[in-house]
């Protein structure tokens, strides 16, 4: 079988500073991995050269998307692909409504895929459906994008975005983090339900207690710039007991 | 990195798409100006005595007078001598049919998605259509007659109502007013004039389209409006010009008179040629627009898209002289590349209980100089006069300029003023966002500038709006940085 991703040696960096030293990853259909790491190991780094944010540059290896070369696409092409970031400091869009937003998102993805696009009727009802997933208020639709939003709503937001998007491969950056623990307990239920066996997530977390939720087939471990460890949901445990400290060694030790 | 992120330079590109120049012939006074030349426009024209001495005396008066520079724009010093001022596509002077209208012309008008034969005229819009100097055609006058409004150009108004002419001609914009003002009143050619009688709500949106052709020209017209007791009417305007490598001045005048519970929303939607990439060519918009509302309970409200010219300087202004009148200004000015645009308004409260809204957007791109300049007076006689001012401004990359300079002068304690600012940029944080959403660059900055200027296009006829969002998004075409 085909990976959805694949990471083969990946080194990047940016401003002249290698912050990624050869990653390798692959993720089959079906599969949930979740990243965890010390701040600065260079997680969001991985997250936001999946998604092709500019400035980075990569200095060796390759990523594949579905058997393809993602780092030649644009960035609103991998999203139209089935690439989805859900960012780990979503931005404000002042003036622009929420729901014209992800009209407009989806409807770019639908025009892509060569899916006829929802009209304001189509869409509001597609719209609903999701929100409840979120038990998200449906007046955050008539905001401007995230202006406004507590941390928690920011980060349901996006979430709901990706529901709305249903994308193959989803990356989640810290979506947990700022969230209390019912609003927990509600995103990874969505996440669980956005589970398909035709795609693959990628859930970047400091806590278990995610994990306690979403059970990922893997955990992988980074730190500055290498996976210095993968192994079942079972490593996650260990971590929050034992902190990184023990990994790090271990890692030197091994190589 | 690899990924094909377009810069910056590649894709500032946009098209200039009403650059175009028709192949008209033209008949046009040799560059210069003096008394002469002044006698001349007029007497082409057959105006009565009272017109060319008016015109005499904003001559001299303008003889006297200094080209003003307080506006912050920079531009070479213009030769007054080298403009040619009048120039008028040669063939008989009024047609009694549409059928008699130069095709060429016509042709011209349809290019500029303004059709004015009676067939493909456009619905529900009469439209008055200006050349150079002097009106081409105006649609729908028969129409209006019937509910007695007078829709023509300036030169017909002064041949068949020279009374109203007279009366109301310099009321509002004396022919002192300013420097540009003084120049337009002594050489203006043509423009629209419009009286609407008496308790009539024009059925129809009335709008004058402004097309510069020839070269070396300035164009200077005159716009009058008077809304007589409890009148209501909704005017708009529209221009543009070829591409030339040389400056070009309008200098425009337009007064509005509303009598007594009469209300004028005067629309603009201003694409004159902005110059190119570097600055060269392009009008300078140099306009003095004004309205008085006259009565109680009159109001007039100003609502501008200004997307074209290399230097605009306009503030539409409002006179609150009956009490409870309203004055509203709505503004977007978008600057891209070397544009450079000085607007704003003034809103000047003299009756008891008036009121005044101020919203100016202001965007700037590429090189692009954006300065709102506002004035608000509140007279002695203005109690509980209401002021509500919001002026925001757009920057797009690091290289363009918005400055504000708000001034106020509050002489009737009773009287309240609220003036609000910000200043916001487009991240490339947030166009990525819409980029990993799917949105490409140019359709998130045009999402972002359209929510930005979301309370202004709201302000404009439905049909238009959708205009000046499209023209809005081919300005800033690639501008992104
Ligand atoms: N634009 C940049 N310029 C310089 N350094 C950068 C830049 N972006 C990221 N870095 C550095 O790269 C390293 C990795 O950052 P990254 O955001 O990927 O960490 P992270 O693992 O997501 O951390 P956290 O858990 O705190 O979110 C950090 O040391 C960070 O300071
Ligand atoms: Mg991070």
């Amino acid at each position: 079988m085909q990976p959805i991703l694949e990471i083969d040696q990946l080194e990047a960096g940016v401003q002249g500073k290698q912050i990624l030293k050869g990653i390798s990853l692959k993720i089959y259909p079906g599969e949930m991995h979740a990243i965890m790491g010390p701040n600065g190991s260079g997680k969001s780094t991985l997250a936001s050269i999946l998604a092709g944010r500019d400035g980075y540059e990569i200095i060796r290896g390759r990523v594949l998307y579905q058997g393809r070369n993602l780092l030649e696409l644009s960035p609103e092409d991998r999203a139209r692909e089935g690439v989805f970031l859900a960012f780990q400091y979503p931005v404000e869009i002042p003036g622009v409504n929420s729901a014209y937003f992800l009209k407009a998102a989806l409807n770019e993805v639908r025009k892509y895929r060569g899916m006829p696009e929802l009209d304001a009727i189509e869409f509001l009802a597609l719209v609903k459906e999701k929100i409840k997933l979120l038990d998200l208020d449906e007046e955050l639709l008539k905001r401007p994008v995230n202006v406004g939003f507590s941390g928690g709503e920011k980060k349901r937001n996006e979430v709901l975005q990706m529901a709305v998007l249903e994308p193959r491969l989803a990356v989640l950056d810290e979506t947990d983090s700022g969230l209390d623990i019912d609003a927990l307990k509600i995103v990874a239920n969505g996440v669980n339900c956005l589970r398909k066996p035709d795609n693959a997530q990628l859930v970047i977390t400091h806590y278990q207690r995610l994990l306690d939720h979403i059970v990922p087939d893997k955990v992988h471990v980074l730190v500055d710039g290498r996976i210095v460890m993968s192994a079942g949901k079972e490593l996650a445990l260990e971590l929050e007991s034992k902190g990184y400290d023990w990994i790090v060694r271990e890692a030197k030790r091994v190589n | 990195m690899s990924a094909n992120v377009p810069n910056i330079d590649q894709l500032v590109r946009s098209e200039y798409k009403y650059g175009f120049v028709s192949e008209i012939d033209t008949d046009s006074l040799p560059p210069g100006i003096n008394e002469e030349v002044i006698r001349e426009i007029s007497a082409r024209k057959g105006e009565p005595q009272f017109l060319l001495e008016w015109r005499l005396k904003a001559y001299r008066h303008w003889t006297t007078l200094k080209e003003p520079h307080w506006a912050k724009a920079v531009y070479p010093p213009i030769d007054y001598q080298a403009i040619s001022y009048y120039a008028a596509p040669r063939s008989k002077a009024r047609y009694s049919s549409m059928d008699e209208v130069d095709p060429e012309l016509l042709k011209t008008f349809e290019k500029l998605g303004i059709p004015l034969s009676e067939r493909a005229r456009l619905a529900g819009v009469a439209v008055d259509a200006v050349m150079d100097s002097v009106s081409v055609a105006t649609t729908f006058q028969k129409e209006l007659e019937q509910y007695g409004i007078i829709f023509c150009s300036f030169s017909e108004a002064v041949r068949n109502h020279p009374d109203l002419v007279e009366k109301y001609l310099g009321s509002v914009v004396p022919y002192t007013d300013n420097f540009f003002a003084s120049l337009n009143s002594a050489v203006f050619s043509d423009g629209s004039f419009c009286y609407i009688p008496k308790g009539v709500r024009c059925p129809m949106e009335l709008s004058t389209y402004f097309r510069i052709n020839a070269a070396k020209t300035g164009q200077f017209e005159r716009t009058l409006i008077v809304a007589d007791e409890g009148s209501r009417v909704s005017y708009l305007e529209g221009c543009t010009a070829p591409i030339r490598d040389e400056n070009q001045l309008h200098a425009a005048v337009v007064e509005l008179v509303a009598l007594e519970g009469a209300e004028i929303k005067y629309s603009t939607v201003q694409n004159w040629y902005p110059g190119d990439r570097e600055g060269r060519g392009g009008i300078y918009n140099f306009v003095t627009k004004r309205g008085v509302c006259k009565g109680r309970r009159s109001k007039i409200s100003w609502t501008q898209v200004e997307t074209g010219s290399a230097i605009t300087w306009k503030y539409p202004s409002c006179v609150l002289l009956g009490e409870e009148s309203v004055g509203e200004f709505y503004s977007v000015a978008v600057t891209n590349n070397r544009q450079q645009a000085d607007t704003g308004t003034k809103m000047i409260h003299i009756g008891r209980n008036t009121r005044s809204t101020i919203v100016s957007k202001g965007i700037s791109a590429g090189e692009g100089q954006n300065s709102y300049r506002g004035l608000v007076v509140m007279k002695k006689s203005a109690a509980n006069a209401r002021n509500f001012s919001q002026c925001d401004s757009l920057l797009i990359g690091d290289r363009c300029g918005a400055h504000t300079f708000p001034w106020i002068q509050v002489m009737n304690p009773t009287a309240t003023v609220e003036h609000e600012a910000t200043t916001s940029k487009i991240g490339e944080d947030q166009i990525f966002y819409c980029n990993q959403r799917g949105i490409s660059r140019q359709d998130a900055v045009n999402m972002i500038v359209n929510g930005f200027c979301k309370e202004v296009f709201r302000e404009l006829p439905m049909e238009f709006a959708v205009e000046a969002q499209k023209l809005l998004s081919v300005t800033l075409e690639g501008s992104v940085g």
